[in-house]
């Protein structure tokens, strides 16, 4: 089978990473002569098994990297690299099967799912995509899947609108699952779910990595979640990765002035810590059709200095495995 | 002592083709100068339709207010005129929304909509108002105020049309300051900006603020007293140190174990509540949390639970608080991994 070609392939350059993205570029261009930077020049890898979590301010570019790192979206400009291939090299038929095996869970779980369409046949997308079961091996691969993200096989004949927040994004999850796929990006998979809704759906995934031996690219607003569940951390402000280190050591030193500001703005569960001097950015994150020149934090960074503005400052690997982008490193 | 709001029994239904739905059951609390109360619960627990109650925002029909009380200073807010209910509204009570874009006029710029409540409410002259709406905008954290002044909504982001709003619901010095999710929609660092903003005022002028919140780091950063809704209906409420480390309702519990640890360094399980959130429709004689409460008894499905009383001011509607009931061993002891894992599906 094709799938037996593409695992020689990716057998040929075994190393730890299963996606790499180099100077990876994603332009919108809103208006004439107007031109959103989405993803600015961006290289990330992400290893076999790991859950790399990413952060970062409301159209920092979080989801359209996920995007176009699963092929959802071709890149203005760089390299993803899938199992030691580049993606965007690749004839459309084994692109094909490379796609297949990168899925995506979205925010939204109200949007994404076809309201028309009955969920055993919205799980079965994938399966009818790629043709990979028929009848009763079809029905019987939905019933297993149903009951693999804590559903019911009697829920494949209801509609999307029938089920709850929590419920219809386990379909999506199911979905996901469907085509056996190796990377999954969950973009923002929480967010629209009650707090006692989360964990169910965090603890799903969490079980679901290692019982499929899945790899993770986790994209969050909530940073207590992403620390729970990631490895590794890249944290993204407009358009640029700023910080990326292992999960502890981002909370614990962080070194770029922004995440210092993000975590110092994570509201404490605890009643009696004490009153904390809190890092309060001034201002608003600036328009990503004009980001600053230099450094794009400078216009809230605390700490800005005159280089900031006239060079952006290189990425750079400050402590062993700790990269981040500024001046003061 | 008197309380600056006082709600008792209050009962709010809507009419849908689905049939009745009970909004709000039974919920009574109170509210002190000064002083900030935060209102948790899942979505569709009652907390928007408690403060809209307050506020006389429930359109009706569909809605029904079927019994209850919610004093005022003394006043019985229920049994005010349309008239006299704005009066007390505009100059004394002021309230900020999760989604500033709806509550905001798109059609007039944002100094202007300030500005009308000053002009109607403190008799300031057009020239008055106008200083007064431009120091409120410096005030919340805008910057360039008075160029803001003339801008429309739309050419606010997010965060500043949160401020806006904030600038208009004091711009009438309000004893009480009613905020319904107003960071819900923010990224965590205009979160900060805009919390900051609330309790330098709850400071500086010593208003009193209910806030609405599914975010209990927010609740434990800036709330004294804490009451816990599910499924309309206030299971739980008591000081905020109390509600964190001595909590007495299996929901409460199931909330506290379902969020992480940021600050700790080994990583925590996290138990969620199994289920989901109630049907308003057809609610339960008994605990409307029994259908996803490991703890559940017989009784409880019976017989509503009375609120038992924990301590001062610490009230816990729940079966298990009862002498007669059996003890249950570390169902709830956060941060501590084994006490944690008990009562979940081992
Ligand atoms: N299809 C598109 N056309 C034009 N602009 C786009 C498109 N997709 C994204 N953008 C822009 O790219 C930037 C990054 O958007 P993106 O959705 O990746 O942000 P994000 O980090 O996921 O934000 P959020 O946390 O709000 O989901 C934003 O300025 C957005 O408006
Ligand atoms: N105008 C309305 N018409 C019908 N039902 C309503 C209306 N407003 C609120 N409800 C219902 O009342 C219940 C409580 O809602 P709400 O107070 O908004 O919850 P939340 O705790 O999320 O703020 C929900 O079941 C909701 O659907
Ligand atoms: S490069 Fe300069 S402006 Fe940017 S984060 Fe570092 S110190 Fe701040
Ligand atoms: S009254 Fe019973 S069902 Fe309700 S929370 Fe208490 S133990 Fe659980
Ligand atoms: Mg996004
Ligand atoms: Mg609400």
């Amino acid at each position: 089978m094709m799938v037996e070609k593409l695992m020689e392939i990716g057998n040929s350059q075994l190393d730890d990473n299963l996606v790499e993205v180099r100077s990876l570029k994603k332009y919108f261009d809103i208006k004439k002569d107007v031109t959103v930077k989405s993803v600015d020049d961006i290289s990330i890898s992400i290893r076999k098994g790991e859950t790399f979590g990413l952060v970062g301010e409301s159209g920092s570019g979080k989801s359209t990297l996920g995007k176009t790192l699963v092929g959802l979206q071709a890149p203005t400009a760089g390299e993803v690299i899938y199992n030691g291939q580049d993606v965007t090299q690749l004839d459309k038929e084994t692109k094909k099967l490379v796609n297949k095996e990168m899925q995506i869970i979205f925010q939204d779980p109200h949007a994404s799912l076809n309201p028309r369409m009955r969920v055993g046949d919205i799980i079965a997308e994938g399966i009818d995509a790629y043709k990979l079961f028929k009848g009763k091996e079809r029905e019987n691969r939905i019933y297993e899947l149903l009951e693999r993200v804590g559903l019911r096989a009697e829920h494949a004949k209801r509609f999307p609108h029938e089920f709850s927040g929590g419920q219809r994004q386990r379909i999506g999850i199911a979905r996901a699952l469907a085509v056996e796929p190796k990377f999954i990006v969950a973009d923002e998979p929480i967010s629209a779910l009650d707090v006692s809704i989360q964990a169910q759906v965090i603890n799903l995934l969490e079980d679901l990595k290692d019982s499929e031996d899945l790899t993770y690219l986790f994209i969050a607003h909530d940073l207590g979640m992403v620390k729970h569940i990631s490895d590794r951390i890249g944290v993204m402000y407009l358009g640029k990765m700023m910080e990326l280190s292992n999960s502890d050591d981002m909370f614990t030193k962080p070194l770029h002035p922004y995440t210092q500001a993000l975590l110092s703005a994570i509201p404490k569960t605890d009643p009696r810590a004490a009153k904390r001097e809190r890092i309060v950015l001034a201002g608003d994150p600036p328009s990503p059709t004009n980001p600053p020149s230099g450094c794009r934090f400078r216009t809230r960074c605390p700490h800005a200095m005159a280089i900031c503005a006239e060079q952006a400052p290189p990425w750079k690997e400050v402590e062993p495995e700790h990269w981040t982008a500024c001046h003061l490193y | 002592m008197d309380h600056l709001l006082e709600v008792n029994n209050l009962e709010v239904n809507f009419k849908t083709y689905g049939g009745e739905v009970k909004a709000v059951r039974d919920v009574s609390f109170h509210v002190d100068k000064g002083e900030v109360v935060a209102i948790v619960g899942e979505s569709g627990s009652g907390k928007s339709v408690t403060v809209q109650t307050i506020m006389g925002l429930i359109p009706t029909p569909p809605g029904i207010i079927k019994g209850g009380t919610i004093q005022f200073q003394g006043q019985d807010l229920l049994s005010l005129s349309k008239k006299e209910l704005r009066k007390v509204k505009g100059s004394k009570i002021g309230m900020i929304f999760q989604d500033p874009m709806t509550s905001l006029n798109p059609t007039m710029v944002v100094g202007k909509q300030i500005a009308e409540g000053l002009i109607t409410h403190q008799n300031l002259s057009k020239q008055a108002a106008k200083a007064r709406a431009i120091e409120l905008i410096k005030q919340v954290g805008i910057p360039n105020p008075e160029e803001r002044y003339g801008q429309y909504p739309h050419e606010f982001s997010g965060g500043m049309r949160q401020r806006a709003m904030i600038a208009i619901a004091l711009a009438c010095n309000p004893e009480l300051l009613i905020a319904d999710e107003p960071t819900t929609a923010l990224d965590v660092t205009i979160q900060a900006q805009v919390l900051e903003l609330m309790k330098d005022l709850q400071e500086q002028t010593n208003t009193a603020i209910i806030l609405i919140t599914h975010d209990l780091g927010v609740v434990a950063e800036t709330a004294q007293r804490v009451i816990v809704m599910y499924g309309g209906m206030m299971v739980e409420s008591g000081t905020v140190l109390e509600l964190f480390e001595n909590p007495k309702h299996p929901y409460t519990w199931g909330l506290l174990n379902s969020i992480p640890d940021v600050d700790g360094p080994e990583k925590k399980q996290l138990v969620p509540i199994e289920g989901s959130p109630p049907d308003l429709f057809s609610p339960p004689k008994g605990c409307p949390f029994a259908p996803r409460c490991k703890f559940a008894m017989d009784i409880c499905v019976e017989e509503m639970p009375g609120a038992y009383e924990i301590g001062e001011g610490h009230h816990a509607k729940c079966w298990l608080n009862d002498e007669r009931a059996p003890e249950v061993d570390h169902a709830f002891a956060p941060k501590k991994k084994e006490a944690v894992a008990v009562g979940s599906e081992a």
